[in-house]
């Protein structure tokens, strides 16, 4: 037997393949078509203080090998999260973590205090790629003080595993995971949706109603897989992997660069299905190779050989 | 909601650029209801990368029939699946027509180009339900018009080659004089400017009418909040067309 579970700060995941956020629902919605507790996890689409519509349509578009989506953050809020998911979620065996977005730091605070309240979820991911609405929509993700302010603020009120999910729209991802980190941060999720648009030439207008939006699936993974080399090389806390993964080799390529566990996003809408193909495969490839715990992957990419990105001029 | 490889039969073109594509899915057969899609991966690459949506076209037995255009890389693929070979497919999806209300008697069935699609499935539920059926039909020209499997055919062209020089929506304002057809209930599938001249139309004759939308979709099952549709009454609130829809009352929605 393959040991494919680790831990967080303490808190157990049976395995390194958890269902991203945003791309699994509330984790309730296709239990007709995978059985969800063979995940390591699922990550909570990002809940806000109120509820949220969301953007007008349109708000996906498929690129090549990828997809662009705007879709505003649509979500039942917290409080019908509390009522309605939870309660579902804690009849199964999974290892939960909900995903919290804002508009403020505040929000950010209320949404988590709120949930502590009611207890379930096991951990916390919180996405700051959200327009901070006092400082006229700038990204909270891409502001390194902010970011690591709302660390500080959040850390204070949870003794739960928190991890934070940067966005690659910065120049240097690895600055914003060791902000991160010094604020108490126990992992970060990296990456989120990578800046992106599409245009229709005939009536030239872009494709998506809010003209750029998130770019993520296959397209996307050797930007991911690089970002998540420079955050693990620069960190001691988890990294988790997002970006582009559909299939075990997908996942032991992120775990080679330093991954401590991934999470599977686009490929859910082609195969409810997909996280748990990759965690299983995963497993299976180890026997094959005489690997006896996935963890012994971690960071083992062998650079020997290569040219560090300091020396190297593209 | 299954999620099955079911083995292809035959991939028929029925008009130009037009294919009927049946598949081999008992379940499936079983338990899809008029109005209701199913969402098949058209290619094992990364190019189309996302699932493509399909209304039920009909159903024979243990046999599950599409009706598509070529229009893109995976109607392209789809075109030339093979007999015995199998396709991925998720379904059945979406709630359907309401078709069996008692407070009806005759459906108008209305459909506009490849809009026909999920209409041969709903007249055989109709006529199971005894209710009188009448189809309204719109193409660009007679050569697309797709007519089997339906039940009192009457026919619009854009361009006069048959039937009424119009829209189908021209059609039904012939068809369904003021007044008349108290008892009658609108279903209309189709490109959206008709289903929004539809909805005009059967707001100004107070009929009720029942539309199936076409969109994006990303998971085409409820995970993604990839496909809103801004219902009436509340500025931007929305259902999502994949699992609230595909079929929604145009009372309810704004088009
Ligand atoms: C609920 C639902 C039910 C549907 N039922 C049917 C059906 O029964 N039969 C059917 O033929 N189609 C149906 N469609 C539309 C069908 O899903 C699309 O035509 C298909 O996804 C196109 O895929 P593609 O890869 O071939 O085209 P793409 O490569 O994605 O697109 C190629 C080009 O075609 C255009 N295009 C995309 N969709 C359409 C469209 N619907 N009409 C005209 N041009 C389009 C695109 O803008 C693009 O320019 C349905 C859609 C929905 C949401
Ligand atoms: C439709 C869609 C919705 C998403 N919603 C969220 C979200 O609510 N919160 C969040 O933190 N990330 C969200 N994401 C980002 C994903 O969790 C993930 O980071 C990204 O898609 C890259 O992974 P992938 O290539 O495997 O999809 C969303 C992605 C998609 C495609
Ligand atoms: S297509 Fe994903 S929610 Fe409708």
């Amino acid at each position: 037997m393959v040991r494919t579970e680790f831990h967080i700060a303490g808190v157990h995941f049976k395995n390194r393949v958890l269902a991203a956020s945003g791309t699994f629902g509330y984790g309730d919605e296709c239990t007709d078509l995978v059985d969800v507790q063979r995940l390591g996890g699922i990550v909570t689409k990002s809940l806000s203080l109120k509820p949220r519509d969301g953007n007008p349509p349109p708000r996906i578009v498929e690129t090549s090998g990828g997809m662009l989506n705007s879709i505003g953050l649509a979500n039942i809020g917290v409080h019908r999260f509390i009522a309605e998911k939870l309660p579902r979620l804690r009849a199964l065996d999974i290892t939960v973590v909900a995903n919290i977005a804002a508009s403020s730091v505040d929000e950010y605070c209320a949404v988590l205090d709120l949930l502590e309240e009611a207890g379930g979820a096991h951990a916390y991911e919180i996405n700051v790629s959200c327009p901070n609405v006092k400082e006229g929509g700038l990204n909270f993700g891409t502001d390194c003080a902010m970011t690591a302010g709302i660390t500080r603020r959040l850390r204070a009120r949870t003794r739960k595993p928190l991890i934070l999910k940067l966005t690659p729209n910065v120049a240097q991802i690895s600055t914003f995971a060791r902000a991160v980190q010094d604020e108490g941060a126990d992992a970060v999720s990296v990456i989120n949706t990578l800046i992106g648009m599409a245009i229709d030439i005939r009536t030239r207008k872009p494709l998506l109603s809010t003209v750029t939006g998130g770019l993520s699936g296959p397209a996307i993974k050797p930007v991911a897989l690089a970002k998540v080399y420079e955050t693990a090389r620069s960190v001691h806390i988890p990294v988790i992997g997002i970006g582009g993964i559909s299939t075990p080799s997908d996942a032991i390529e992120f775990f080679l660069a330093g991954a401590t566990a991934v999470q599977v996003g686009t490929a859910n809408f082609i195969d409810p299905a997909a996280g748990v193909h990759v965690a299983e495969g995963i497993a299976t490839w180890c026997t094959t190779q005489g690997i006896d715990d996935v963890g012994k992957l971690v960071g083992t990419l062998d650079t020997q050989g290569g040219v560090s990105v300091l020396e190297s001029w593209l | 909601m299954l999620h099955i490889l079911a083995r292809v039969l035959h991939v028929t073109s029925v008009a130009p650029n037009v294919y009927v594509l049946a598949f081999h899915a008992p379940d499936l057969a079983a338990a899809v209801r008029p109005g209701q899609f199913v969402n098949i991966l058209t290619g094992d690459s990364l190019q189309p990368l996302l699932r493509r949506p399909f209304s039920v076209y009909r159903t024979e037995g243990d046999a599950v029939e599409v009706i598509f255009q070529r229009v893109g890389k995976g109607t392209a693929a789809l075109s030339l699946a093979q007999p015995g070979g199998f396709l991925d497919i998720i379904g059945p999806l979406g709630a359907g027509f309401h078709l069996d209300d008692p407070r009806y008697q005759t459906a108008v069935l209305i459909g506009g180009g490849l809009g026909v699609a999920p209409l041969p499935i709903a007249t055989a539920a109709l006529q199971k339900a005894g209710k009188r059926v009448v189809t309204l039909l719109g193409a660009r020209t007679a050569g697309q018009l797709v007519e089997t499997h339906l039940e009192n055919v009457h026919v619009a062209t854009d361009d006069g080659t048959r039937g009424l020089h119009g829209t189908v929506v021209d059609l039904a304002a012939q068809y369904l004089p003021v007044g008349a057809h108290e008892d009658a209930r609108l279903f209309g599938c189709g490109p959206t400017p008709m289903l929004r001249a539809l909805a005009e139309f059967a707001r100004t004759r107070a009929l009720e009418c029942e539309v199936s939308l076409e969109g994006q979709m990303a998971c085409g099952i409820g995970i993604c909040q990839g496909c809103p549709v801004e219902l009436t009454g509340q500025l931007r609130t929305y259902a999502l067309m994949c699992k609230d829809g595909p079929v929604f009352n145009t009372r309810d929605i704004v088009i």
